[in-house]
């Protein structure tokens, strides 16, 4: 009998959620004007459109140097972006731990930091960055260095927290300075696991560079506006090519450099 | 003492001095990383192309900016009403690209599954989820956008590329841990390959599949924000791009932004509930 | 005059339940004293009220002469230099060599950035040897720490807390995770390096039978309050019976008899 109505109740559960998923999506369908119909129509032709458009030719094959140094710029302002968040983040990660904060006060202040500084998207700090700091290499790294910021702070609290407790206990108790214990206990537990969060970090500020240079017109994302914007379609597709490799080649390294460290 | 130093465990470096590091290659390879990683930086800050940048000027502009944006945010060039449609319309696409990315990924993760699918099967849908990700979403959206015309068409489904990249890495490994004993005991009462589907592998994994949905529908509201940024995908996001770029207005831009940050300040201690509640080891 | 002088010592954690009550006690340089009693007793709690891990509430602690519950942050750094602690889970940095761990011990002599950048005198990592090589794991003093056994690892926590070169090492319970084997080796070091260096030692224990084996002096402690406190041999069923709150021996006696 009980058990009756249990199902009863879960049945009546799946098809309220069911409901309420068909309805959102009706919803959302109606205010971006979205029509599924069409959506998929449209596949066949775009792909027919990539094949047919997107190739790389001898001809944008002459600018692949020049690809290739927007290439670097964007990797490079990736990883300083990576490489000084990491810094700061660090610092506000040891003030916004249980296990390593002094305060309460500072504590708050550094998630409050930490949560501003990632969840205000990074296309909202380029824009604003752009005002000022003007069209160059500057605007895009502050833009990523801010949401870097944001990013690793939160994992790197939640790795420090994660660290045991017990060794800073046994430093603390050899009459050891806090910050001889954060550097010798409580960092080397958690190196491995913030290393694999700052690889993670370029993987994703590289694919965000990417839009970041769309709007502040630098690096490989001014590349490809550039092109896409004189409908020069080969180069497009060189341009996207580059950026495929590279953030593939990139994802291989971290993978393995994760397999050793983890 | 004098008999310690000559002991046969005792390392010692080329000074001659003791060494006290175990050495072992997990060590090396993080003290390459952070020395590697430390070199790039360097390098990049000699690289940058610094044109037209006067710090003298930026620093105090962009701090005045931001103080008008935080503390005098208003509307000029829309209604409030207008606004959250805006907002509503951003919503729609994360929400459109997250659920049909949803359905996509749990057919193609039951292909990627090793323990549900073949060795090549598996390998060829994880090969080509790998090349999906590895292009940025504006990439996709844009490249769609003349593909097959522009519109909210074009946004979702470059959005839903990356969506379904990511679901089906997350859904694949969440089949790959269900319980190797359930799956034996129907498939020796004879069940079909779509029987153990829909009576072992979805019941013991709905909850997670639900829970890496919500988390991308997270990640999705802020692509959606950048899209209408930067590919024109309307929504906040444009609005964000014109108040910014077209109208300089500094009290429209810090309103927006207020309302994005609650939004996605708001989804974040959502899905954190929910990692907490369902992945509590590997809250990722 | 005694090395620690524990005074009327009061300890609670919160408003409700005082987990030390009126505690008392001296201990002499170079006795070997066992502190027994039940979980929950106050055992840990009392062993680190001596080098006030945790803050004392009542009375008074007087370590070698100072009052230890006056210090100020740096003088009780000093303090702590001259008492090591043994742990029940080790407490090692788990990455970390061997030789790392046991030079940790070092920390409080040193200033905050002798100790990030890792500079230890040659002579510091000979002694570190020298002792590794007294508890018998030279060998094994570049391994990483999380790849010893548990005997092993609390081995390396002895030398951690020897080469403080202190006056005391408090022990809480130091072989509760180790098996009997383990547990012996541990004892046995314990002892015989304390006896041998003269270094006084306060020891956390739950069994009985090993602190009577080891120990010159046993106290026993019950919700925070001693009720033992006499050499070992003093130590008679009933007041074993007294800190564990029991009167089993007689009755499982006759229950035996009956089954
Ligand atoms: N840090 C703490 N915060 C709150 N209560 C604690 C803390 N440490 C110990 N206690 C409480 O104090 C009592 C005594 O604990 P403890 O000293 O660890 O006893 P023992 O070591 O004899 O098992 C226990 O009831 C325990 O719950
Ligand atoms: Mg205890």
């Amino acid at each position: 009998m009980n058990e009756k109505v249990m199902r009863n109740q879960r049945k009546w559960q799946t098809i309220l959620f069911a409901g309420i998923i068909i309805a959102l999506t009706y919803l959302s369908s109606d205010i971006t004007d979205f029509n599924i119909v069409h959506g998929i129509a449209t596949l066949p032709d775009a792909a027919i459109w990539i094949f047919s458009n997107l190739f790389v030719t001898q001809e944008s094959l002459e600018r692949l140097p020049k690809i290739l140094g927007k290439l670097a710029e964007t990797i490079l302002m990736s990883i300083a972006a990576t490489t000084t968040g990491t810094v700061v983040a660090l610092f506000l990660g040891l003030m916004g731990s249980k296990t390593t904060g002094t305060s309460n006060a500072l504590a708050m202040f550094a998630r409050f930091i930490a949560s501003v500084a990632r969840n205000i998207p990074v296309v909202a700090w380029a824009l604003i960055l752009l005002l000022s700091f003007g069209q160059n290499s500057v605007t895009g790294y502050l833009a990523l260095f801010v949401g870097s910021v944001g990013f690793l702070t939160r994992a790197f609290i939640e790795s420090i927290d994660e660290a045991s407790q017990s060794a800073v206990e046994a430093l603390r108790a050899t009459g050891a300075t806090y910050f001889q214990i954060v550097y010798k206990a409580v960092i080397p537990q958690c190196l491995p696991q913030m290393i694999s969060w700052i690889l993670f970090m370029i993987e994703t500020n590289i694919r965000s560079a990417t839009l970041v240079g769309i709007l502040t017109g630098t690096g490989i994302g001014y590349s490809f506006d550039l092109y896409y914007k004189t409908l020069n379609y080969n180069a497009v597709a060189l341009v996207t090519l580059c950026i495929v490799l590279s953030v593939i080649v990139i994802e291989l390294m971290s993978n393995h450099i994760r397999k050793v460290i983890l | 003492m004098e008999a310690i130093s000559i002991s046969p465990h005792i390392k010692r470096k080329a000074n001659g001095k003791i060494s006290i590091k175990t050495g072992n290659k997990s060590e090396r390879v993080m003290k390459w990383t952070i020395s590697t990683l430390t070199l790039l930086t360097i390098m990049a800050f000699l690289f940058f192309n610094y044109d037209g940048l006067d710090l003298a000027k930026a620093i105090p502009e962009t701090a005045y900016n931001l103080k008008v944006m935080f503390l005098e945010p208003g509307l000029s060039h829309f209604t409030w009403g207008a606004a959250f449609y805006q907002v509503g319309i951003t919503l729609g696409l994360a929400f459109l690209s997250t659920i049909l990315g949803a359905v996509i990924a749990f057919f193609l993760a039951l292909m990627a599954a090793t323990n549900l699918s073949n060795k090549w099967i598996s390998k060829t849908v994880r090969i080509f989820v790998a090349i999906v990700r590895a292009v940025p979403t504006v990439l996709w959206v844009l490249i769609f956008a003349i593909a097959a015309g522009l519109g909210s068409e074009a946004a979702i489904l470059g959005m839903l590329f990356h969506s379904i990249a990511y679901l089906v890495k997350a859904f694949s490994e969440a089949f790959e841990e269900v319980d190797k004993g359930i799956m034996e005991a129907l498939k020796a009462t004879g069940a079909s390959w779509w029987h153990i589907v829909t009576h072992a592998v979805v019941p013991s994994t709905f909850t997670y599949l639900l829970s890496w949905t919500f988390l991308r529908f997270e990640i999705n509201f802020s692509v959606a924000v950048a899209m209408g940024a930067a590919a024109g995908a309307g929504g906040i996001g444009f609005e964000l791009f014109m108040a910014s770029g077209f109208y300089f207005d500094m009290r429209e831009v810090g309103l927006i932004t207020y309302m994005i940050l609650l939004l996605a300040i708001i989804l974040e201690l959502m899905s954190t509930r929910l990692k907490n509640r369902y992945f509590p080891a590997t809250a990722k | 005059m005694s090395l620690v002088r524990v005074e009327n010592l009061g300890k609670s954690y919160n408003a409700q339940t005082k987990v030390l009550k009126d505690v008392s006690f001296n201990v002499e340089a170079g006795e070997f004293v066992s502190i027994i009693g039940p979980s929950g007793a106050g055992k840990s709690t009392l062993l680190r009220c001596i080098n006030r891990m945790v803050e004392i509430d009542e009375g008074n602690v007087v370590f070698d002469g100072q009052d230890v519950g006056s210090l100020n942050k740096k003088e009780l750094r000093k303090m702590r230099t001259n008492i090591g602690m043994i742990f029940q889970h080790y407490n090692l940095v788990p990455r970390l060599s061997v030789i790392e761990n046991v030079l940790h011990g070092r920390f409080g002599y040193k200033t905050t950035l002798e100790g990030i950048l890792g500079k230890f005198t040659e002579d510091e990592k000979e002694q570190a040897f020298y002792l590794l090589k007294k508890l018998g794991i030279e060998d094994h003093a570049y391994k990483r720490c999380d790849q010893l056994s548990g005997g092993q690892q609390q081995r390396v926590g002895i030398a951690r807390a020897l080469i403080q070169d202190p006056k005391i090492v408090l022990c809480d319970e130091p072989i509760a995770s180790l098996d009997p084997n383990a547990s012996k080796v541990i004892m046995d070091y314990l002892k015989s390096i304390t006896m041998e260096l003269n270094i006084t030692c306060i020891v956390n224990l739950h069994q009985v039978e090993i602190a009577r084996d080891y120990s010159d002096r046993i106290i026993g402690l019950s919700k925070g309050g001693i009720v033992f406190d006499g050499s070992s041999y003093k130590l008679t069923t009933d007041s074993t019976d007294l800190i564990y709150g029991t009167t089993t021996p007689k009755v499982q006696k006759r229950q035996l008899v009956t089954v």
